[in-house]
């Protein structure tokens, strides 16, 4: 469009327009990138990925500089409540008695986000846990995304026997549901982070190998396949070169929503007790005795001790897999040139 | 139609055949020898005896005998064995044609037998029958309620499209999808149980003496579980109806209604409902299999006496016998969902039987 308006300019009126021919050219990627910038919601969502990833790298430094640690623990000081509130209360002068107490129990550090049964920061948990979470969703999501790409393409550009075989074996995966293959396999092999990711990842690409599949069946139907299979290319190089690239944007959205999925199921394996195991923490594992703790009040006062332990956690894990959940919707609007012609 | 049946049933059993094929290879990856484990500490035992013991159990023969013999119950042997195999219980035969020796060793997954649970000793089925009724109870009254809910609220929602009604139900029906079902399960009893102490925060019936069946007691048990696992179905019918009434809405026929003068409700409801139904038929399989998957973590959490909660703690004791049990049980169910969903469809839509 903007070619040819540009020549029509040229032809009639010259200048200014002879300009804009020289202008860069806009590329698929580019054009995705534009609209993508407009898109709030998704720099929203985006902006938020990126404190907590920064967050969770920082995780040594910032702990270290509050002076608390994921691991230590204190009996005397546990179930202590978050240090944010009485703090605000202590700078403004309607507490002045509330904090210093807390900072004595606690021996000096402050526990922003009080401490747990054990008496451990729940901030700096929710920082180190958000280092295994995320990196076990990201490389899981990684590893599926290959497996699920390969397996897909092939499947759909070779059909036939292959196709069958394949498609047998992710029928075969998919009827028993994903949450008990996963808790079959985790009680036969007591999953490490490691293997965890490993286990995730080999069993979560059903769905995009199915995905890219059927889009590798359209494509290869198309001319500029045929073409060039024309001039000679090997099927690999067809594949590589034609077939894949042209299913990237949808590659793309999936694997962001699988990011978020995928901090879902660590969370439940580990709630469930069966994923990463205590002590290292991930968000879901922090749930794993939430449970109990529900019920939890002070001999006194009766309040409600555990309460902090239940809210931060899942705040977190809701709003992380919301965020990836959004970008993956963003980058849909944004890849899809049709849905762009419609609008 | 009854054509279409038959071939969708015949399509099941390279499925089923997968599924069996796979437990077998779990079962086998499992740690611990059997032999090893039937006679630890067991001073008397020899090599040789241990030999013997190999050989009867049939573990010395090829993995696909083995399999065979796990699927059956049937174990086989070469050449004429009858006196070495026969022992109580295990009946024996020399087929002379094809020189073998055959013997029924009785159970075989094909009859039923999902072993033996290494906790309790009774066997696997057992376990898993008495824990049915309570899953299917929960997972039926919440699949239910997520119709109820999903598919007006869908509806009405493209119906009014863009209003803030619309916005509200996407915004939820995104929201809804990201909040983990076992963290939604905790604030729910803590709000209901724990504070408000309207509900009870588990169980399936208030433990009494006499164990009475009470139907107000067990519906109050039910409320919570039911709701907290049908949120995830709310919100996807919410948005497949949604989709499918604004695609139908668009249609040639409907502006015809519309033309012709029918009320706004009869348009909506009479000829855009029926035709959007149709693709809810085949998200009914994914649908059942996300209920079964959400059972595990709702059980789980409010201590409902079913089949999710016995896989869990099974899994933590490594009873692997039930674990696996547990999982072809559901392979099964939910082959049968998805066979069923895809005949429902054939049903609705005659345009899918000419494929």
């Amino acid at each position: 469009m903007a070619v040819e308006q540009a020549q029509k300019g040229v032809a009639f009126q010259g200048g200014q327009d002879a300009l804009d021919l020289a202008r860069k050219p806009q590329t698929y990627w580019s054009m995705a990138f534009t609209s993508l910038r407009r898109d709030k919601l998704t720099i929203v969502a985006l902006s938020f990925i990126a404190v907590i990833a920064l967050l969770a790298l920082g995780a040594g430094v910032i702990t270290n500089a509050i002076g608390v640690s994921p691991t230590q623990t204190n009996p005397a000081n546990q179930f202590q409540q978050p240090y944010l509130i009485p703090y605000l209360q202590w700078m403004l002068g309607t507490d002045p008695l509330t904090a210093p107490t807390m900072l004595y129990k606690s021996g000096g550090a402050p526990h922003w986000l009080g401490t747990d049964q054990l008496g451990r920061d729940q901030l700096a948990r929710l920082l180190y846990g958000a280092r295994i979470s995320l990196s076990i969703a990201l490389v899981a999501a990684g590893l599926s995304m290959a497996l699920g790409v390969s397996v897909g393409a092939v499947a759909g550009y070779f059909g036939g026997r292959v196709d069958d075989v394949i498609m047998w074996f992710i029928a075969t995966l998919t009827t028993i549901p994903e949450i008990y293959l996963l808790i079959i396999v985790n009680s036969i092999f007591r999953p490490t982070p490691l293997t965890l990711t490993l286990f995730l990842g080999f069993l979560g690409w059903f769905g995009t190998a199915r995905f890219m599949r059927g889009n590798v069946f359209k494509v290869r139907m198309l001319e500029y396949t045929t073409a060039a299979r024309a001039v000679g290319a090997s099927n690999y190089r067809i594949l590589l070169r034609h077939v894949i690239p042209n299913s990237l944007p949808i590659i793309v959205v999936i694997t962001a929503v699988d990011v978020g999925a995928l901090i879902l199921t660590e969370s439940i394996l580990s709630f469930l007790g069966l994923g990463v195991q205590p002590p290292t923490p991930t968000w879901g594992n922090m749930l794993y005795r939430a449970n109990d703790f529900v019920f939890l009040r002070d001999p006194v006062t009766k309040e409600f001790l555990g309460l902090h332990l239940l809210i931060w956690p899942g705040v977190l894990i809701t709003l992380t897999v919301l965020s990836f959940y959004l970008i993956g919707d963003g980058l849909r609007d944004a890849l899809d040139p049709m849905l762009k012609n419609k609008k | 139609m009854t054509r279409y049946i038959f071939r969708r049933l015949l399509q099941a059993i390279p499925t089923l055949i997968g599924v069996s094929i796979l437990s077998f290879i779990l079962v086998n990856a499992a740690p611990g020898d059997p032999v090893t484990m039937r006679t630890f500490g067991d001073t008397r035992m020899t090599e040789e005896a241990r030999q013997i013991l190999r050989r009867q159990l049939g573990l010395d023969q090829h993995p696909i005998v083995q399999y065979f013999v796990w699927m059956t119950g049937l174990s086989v042997q070469r050449g004429d064995q009858v006196a070495v195999m026969t022992r109580p219980g295990k009946p024996c035969g020399y087929v002379g044609g094809i020189g073998v020796t055959v013997c029924d060793g009785g159970g075989g997954i094909l009859r039923g037998d999902l072993g033996v649970s290494l906790d309790t000793k009774q066997p696997v089925w057992d376990r898993i029958v008495e824990r049915m009724a309570a899953t299917l109870e929960l997972g039926i009254v919440s699949l239910a309620l997520s119709l109820l809910i999903g598919v007006p609220l869908g509806v009405l929602s493209a119906v009014k499209h863009g209003s803030l009604f619309d916005n509200l139900v996407r915004f939820f029906a995104v929201v809804f999808r990201a909040v983990p079902i076992f963290w939604m399960g905790l604030l729910l009893i803590f709000v209901f149980s724990v504070m408000l102490g309207w509900l009870p925060t588990g169980g399936r019936q208030t433990v009494s003496l006499t164990q009475t069946f009470n139907l107000g007691d067990r519906l109050r048990h039910l409320i919570l579980p039911a709701s907290v696992l049908a949120f995830g179905g709310i919100a996807g019918f919410s948005r497949i109806m949604r989709t499918e009434t604004l695609e139908v809405l668009h249609t040639d026929y409907i502006r015809t209604a519309q033309a012709k003068g029918l009320s706004p409700g009869n348009v909506w409801f009479v000829h855009a409902f029926r035709n959007a139904l149709i693709p809810l038929m085949t998200v009914m399989g994914p649908a059942v299999v996300g209920v079964l998957g959400g059972a595990v973590v709702v059980e789980t959490i409010f201590a409902w006496p079913g089949m999710g909660r016995l896989t869990v703690n099974a899994a933590f004791q490594q009873d692997y016998p039930v674990v696996l049990g547990a999982g072809m049980f559901f392979a099964v169910l939910t082959i049968i969902g998805y066979t069923l969903s895809d005949i429902f469809y054939a049903v609705v839509d005659p345009r899918v039987r000419f494929d």
